[in-house]
């Protein structure tokens, strides 16, 4: 893990930040992730985010649970134990529907929820890499990968600097 | 993206109302009207153009074996003229709603200080002006006893009192709310105080205008907090007023939460048409994506929201299965030789199914195609849904849908159109001094 080196460009501003990754981007740097005290309109276009498809996941799990209510209903109420409720089918579609509702929402929404977890590492093992801890006060940060970067270090912290950042660091991870 | 643009478009856009778009829309107004005559002149003569319409009260009881115990003490079927009342009943009820529901929009967003919506106030702003017109049809057909009497079975002489031989125990049980004066006193109460609660709050915003500084938001807020205690509760209070009490010895729980819902829904997606219409045409500028893709979401939450409570309102019934409570959903499917079968279902299709797939999805949120006819498909939906609360209450065995129900929703469609656009021609299209249109322009999601 050690042989990671990052730069860490701090920026006092959120509007600054969000015009500092625009720039940066377009002298094509890129950029490994930006920490915000909260979230800032635009910034996940201007860091060139896909639009995340979190739909397709929400729908697999959703289409799973009104599946697994569906067969729930139908076995307990009309196959091993039927009971006659006020003269109508032992399968009544209509009442049905509270828990296929209910089940499609739960499996989908915790589906999406551990989905999100999984996919951003944010489990009880997880460790992520704080960059700096101002980032969760008043600072607005922007990490970039030296690795994954053609341009040296000395020029994108240069490219930083014109764009407003207060300060540059360097964290090796 | 609205922060690397600093071009602010100009505030000063004033709706431009024709003289020529005035002179059709009145047209079209008296269009329905004669449609109207023609369509009671044909069915009288026994032709019928149009769905289930029967031969001029030729089989008056068929009704009422169909429906078995529905309606006793009301031994006449209904006839043409009823039918003829429910359309204009029902029409009224309808546009009463969609019209209030822009107070109601107002009044909301800026009890919760919502900046978005600010661009689209003017709209909401100019929907509500309609309220006056089914709110006075309506006190006119409730103050005349001949229509009285066709649109409320418990208004009938001597249903209330136990010597007459119409006496009907259940109704009588509900006098000390059904009864006339407390009746009158709540209708006016409705009209009156949505319209001029709305006066109030147009009057602030458009002292805005003039003005400027915060004053006037304030009041503006103030009134609106005023009207939405004054709805919180008249919403319920009229939708059993309007429309449960058709049916007098039935009721349900949920009725004015579904009553609202539809009104709701209908009205923002009314506003949506407007701003895409006014948008067609050039003005509206500032409103972009991300205000059509809220607008949208509401669209899309309240259909939803509606079917909601709609489905919880059957499924009580359906699951405890009351006689008493069924028969107005047996009235619906196979009463009146089952009639009223499509209208119901055409209902759910428009309202639920239609807009939840066309509407799911981000992008066709986004996009005035897919919006115009998701919002066309709630307006339409919801007209069916108060045809199919109001008419079997109403016309009875005499209910279709032909030429006399086109050329009413003409003419009532014709005069809301009307006094919308001529609303939003007295002023600005934006408020160009709300606190919140700066925050609303940037509007970004």
């Amino acid at each position: 893990m050690a042989d990671s080196k990052y730069l860490v460009g701090v920026f006092d501003d959120g509007d600054e930040l969000l015009h500092a990754v625009e720039d940066i981007r377009h002298q094509g740097v890129k950029i490994h992730e930006a920490f915000t005290p909260f979230a800032i309109h635009g910034l996940d276009k201007a860091l060139g985010y896909s639009f995340p498809r979190m739909g397709v996941a929400a729908f697999l799990f959703g289409i799973t649970g009104t599946l697994c209510a569906l067969l729930l209903t139908f076995w307990t109420m009309g196959v091993d134990w039927p009971i006659n409720v006020g003269g109508k089918n032992f399968f009544p579609f209509p009442t049905n529907i509270p828990i296929v509702f209910e089940l499609t929402v739960l499996l989908a929404a915790f589906g999406m929820s551990f989905t999100f977890f999984f996919m951003e590492d944010l489990g009880p093992t997880s460790k992520p890499i704080i960059f700096d801890v101002r980032s969760t006060d008043d600072k607005f940060v922007v990490a970039i990968d030296l690795a994954k970067n053609k341009l040296s270090e000395t020029e994108i912290s240069k490219l930083l600097k014109e764009s407003g950042a207060s300060e540059v660091n360097v964290k090796e991870v | 993206m609205a922060h690397s643009t600093h071009e602010i478009p100009s505030t000063e856009e004033r709706f431009e109302f024709k003289s020529e778009t005035k002179r059709n829309l009145i047209i079209a107004a008296l269009i329905g009207v004669v449609m109207v005559a023609i369509g009671s002149f044909l069915l009288s003569k026994g032709w019928s153009i149009g769905v289930w319409e029967s031969h001029g009260g030729e089989h008056p009881a068929t009704g009422h074996e169909v429906a078995g115990h529905a309606e006793h003490g009301g031994e006449h079927g209904a006839t043409l003229f009823a039918r003829i009342i429910a359309n204009i009943w029902m029409n009224s009820v309808y546009f009463l709603g969609i019209s209030v529901v822009g107070a109601f929009f107002i009044a909301y967003n800026y009890i919760a200080k919502a900046g978005w919506s600010s661009s689209i106030k003017r709209v909401a702003e100019a929907i509500p002006s309609f309220v006056i017109v089914p709110g006075v049809i309506l006190i006119i057909l409730m103050a005349l006893p001949s229509t009285r009497h066709i649109v409320m079975h418990w208004t009938h002489d001597g249903i209330m009192d136990p010597a007459s031989e119409h006496y009907d125990k259940i109704i009588a049980g509900k006098a000390w709310y059904l009864n006339l004066p407390f009746y009158f006193l709540r209708l006016i109460a409705y009209v009156t105080v949505w319209y001029f609660g709305w006066k109030a709050i147009r009057k602030y915003s458009l002292l805005e205008d003039e003005m400027g500084g915060l004053e006037n938001y304030y009041k503006g807020r103030n009134a609106s907090k005023l009207f939405m205690v004054f709805f919180a509760v008249t919403a319920s209070t009229s939708a059993w007023d309007l429309s449960m009490v058709i049916d007098t010895h039935w009721f349900s729980t949920m009725f004015g939460w579904y009553h609202l819902a539809s009104w709701h829904v209908a009205g923002l997606a009314t506003m949506m048409l407007t701003i895409l219409l006014l948008k067609d045409q050039g003005y509206l500028k500032i409103v972009n994506e991300s205000h059509l893709h809220d607008l949208g979401k509401f669209i899309f939450g309240f259909s939803v929201f509606w079917t909601y409570v709609w489905f919880s309102q059957y499924l009580l019934i359906f699951y405890a299965n009351l006689p008493e409570e069924t028969i107005y959903f047996r009235e619906r499917f196979t009463g009146f030789q089952g009639r009223y079968w499509w209208p119901f279902h055409i209902s759910l299709v428009l309202n639920f199914f239609f807009p939840f797939l066309i509407l799911m999805a981000r992008n066709s949120k986004r996009r005035p195609t897919f919006l115009k006819l998701g919002s066309v498909s709630v307006i339409i939906g919801h007209w069916f849904d108060f045809y199919q609360m109001h008419m079997p209450g109403i016309a009875k065995d005499q209910g279709g849908i032909g030429i006399i129900e086109w050329g009413t929703t003409l003419t009532f469609a014709s005069l809301f159109i009307y006094f919308i656009a001529n609303e939003l021609s007295k002023a600005n299209l934006y408020p160009k001094n709300h606190p919140f249109l700066e925050e609303s322009m940037h509007h970004d999601i």
